[in-house]
């Protein structure tokens, strides 16, 4: 049993009870991906397997076997440079704390594949067309799942607005 | 969380067979019963993995449409069928939890989910005749504001959760299960059961058994069809008042209506009654209000809910309008 983590394969815990997101902090130190609630509720945890964002704090670590996962820590490149959507949460402020942050942008990269599919949302107006353009209302709706309590939301859209308009990830 | 054992199933026939040797819980995407788990208000000895089993969406021969029971939530809100022929499925899918737990979720688990009253979550200071038979409800006199208004009992007034099964209640759902004895189906509104005197008690479900898949039947009423969502915040939140509908009109008339109503109830509640009063009526503003009020007759509130009434007869008139533009 093995689970691929940003590229590197690691050996899955003994102990099924162990959730992905104990995994990567207390077994491999990777502290990026943040324990909020623990029950679902914040998405501070949110990590990407197979392409899906999911909460880390609610996958046990078993059932990730074989998936890749990808977390905060893999999301510049090799050479140290910041994912885009990094870079433009600098520039619009879209942090204040930093705590949900690597949620927030695990959520986002994810959530921009899901939106150029073609997936609709709950504020989708026509279901079978799918998404009529970037909107905040549409990027709020679906970064719902991520809560900042510092309110850093306008600066959070702000930054995934950008990187929608600007074709990047 | 206690230990447990755990074996992840490759197809139906292994899951029926390791859950067939034991006690044992069926997991999906573990969305709801790992934080049960995890709370120690579910303790199960072992857990065996479904939610790796073959799941598709695929067409049935009579033009309606099979989901399997694996399938993540996200995926049926996404599919091309169920946006055009079942669109408050899809609707009611989306206004569930957040895209994360969408992408986890299963259609098995979804119907399985427990509910969120939170004094069934507060282990250590509720009294709750769900989570421990016969220890009382605290909810009665207690903060209720979340709770149901239909087919409560002394017992319990707890809602369910379900955005998705409010969905599938208004459209008349299969629910194909599998188990020892073989095969056999349910619709989903025998499926979960009022809590009565055993609250705990809260499907239809034998031991063992597990969902397989649901099946929608086709018809121009779901072609026409909305879910609106009436909550504490606009999103990621659960319901207050939730309204699946979906209408057909011929020649002037209400020719086929289905309506069920969430967050009200301990299952998704299928409004007969308002259904009654429309069909083969015109479809008016006057005509809505009078299925509310005759649907909302047999609300029961409480101290928290009963702003709960008003809500949902507003709900129901809300969606009949846009469905037919009449007095919207």
């Amino acid at each position: 049993m093995a689970i691929v983590i940003n590229g590197i394969e690691y050996p899955l815990p003994d102990d099924v009870r162990i959730s992905l997101l104990d995994l990567l902090r207390e077994r491999l130190g990777l502290t990026g991906t943040k324990l909020g609630c623990n029950q679902g509720g914040c998405g501070a945890c949110t990590v990407i397997v197979d392409g899906a964002r999911v909460l880390s704090c609610l996958t046990l670590a078993v059932q990730a076997d074989g998936r890749e996962v990808q977390t905060i820590e893999g999301m510049a490149a090799q050479d140290g440079q910041l994912h885009p959507l990094q870079e433009s949460f600098i520039e619009h402020e879209g942090l204040q704390c930093g705590y949900c942050t690597p949620g927030q942008i695990c959520s986002a990269i994810a959530m921009v594949a899901e939106f150029r599919r073609g997936d609709p949302s709950y504020v989708t107006a026509d279901l079978a067309r799918g998404p009529n353009g970037v909107t905040r209302q549409e990027i709020r709706e679906r970064m719902s799942g991520n809560l900042c309590r510092c309110g850093a939301h306008n600066g959070i859209v702000e930054a995934i607005e950008e990187m929608l308009a600007g074709g990047v990830a | 969380m206690r230990p447990f054992d755990y074996r992840r199933a490759a197809d139906q026939t292994e899951a029926l067979s390791i859950a067939g040797a034991g006690p044992a819980r069926y997991l999906g995407g573990g969305t709801n019963l790992v934080d049960l788990m995890r709370q120690n208000i579910e303790a199960p000895a072992a857990l065996v993995d479904v939610s790796r089993l073959p799941g598709t969406i695929a067409d049935t021969p009579n033009g309606g449409l099979m989901i399997g029971a694996a399938v993540r939530n996200n995926v049926v809100a996404a599919h091309p069928a169920v946006r055009t022929r079942y669109p408050m499925l899809s609707r009611a899918i989306l206004a569930g939890a957040s895209a994360q737990i969408r992408n986890m979720a299963t259609v098995g688990g979804n119907i399985l989910q427990r509910t969120r009253c939170a004094y069934f979550y507060d282990a250590a200071g509720s009294c709750c005749n769900k989570r421990e038979p016969g220890a009382g409800c605290d909810a009665i006199d207690g903060f209720n504001r979340y709770h149901a208004i239909f087919g409560a009992s002394e017992h319990c007034i707890a809602t369910h959760p379900s955005d998705m099964c409010v969905a599938l209640a208004a459209l008349g759902a299969t629910v194909h299960l599998a188990g020892a004895a073989g095969e056999r189906s349910v619709p989903l509104l025998d499926f979960h059961r009022l809590p009565g005197d055993h609250p705990e008690i809260e499907t239809v479900l034998r031991p063992g058994e597990l969902i397989t898949a649901i099946e929608l039947a086709s018809s121009p009423a779901a072609a026409n069809s909305r879910y609106r969502k009436v909550r504490d915040r606009s999103s990621y939140a659960f319901a207050l008042v939730s309204v699946a509908a979906g209408v057909e009109v011929a020649a002037g008339k209400i020719a086929d209506v289905r309506i069920a109503l969430g967050g009200v109830a301990p299952k998704p509640w299928r409004a007969t009654t308002a259904e009654g009063v429309l069909r083969g009526q015109a479809p008016t503003k006057a005509r809505f209000l009078a299925a509310a009020d005759a649907e909302l007759a047999a609300a029961k509130s409480f101290e928290g809910n009963a702003f709960k009434i008003e809500l949902a007869k507003r709900t129901i008139v809300a969606v009949l309008g846009e469905l037919t533009g009449a007095d919207a």
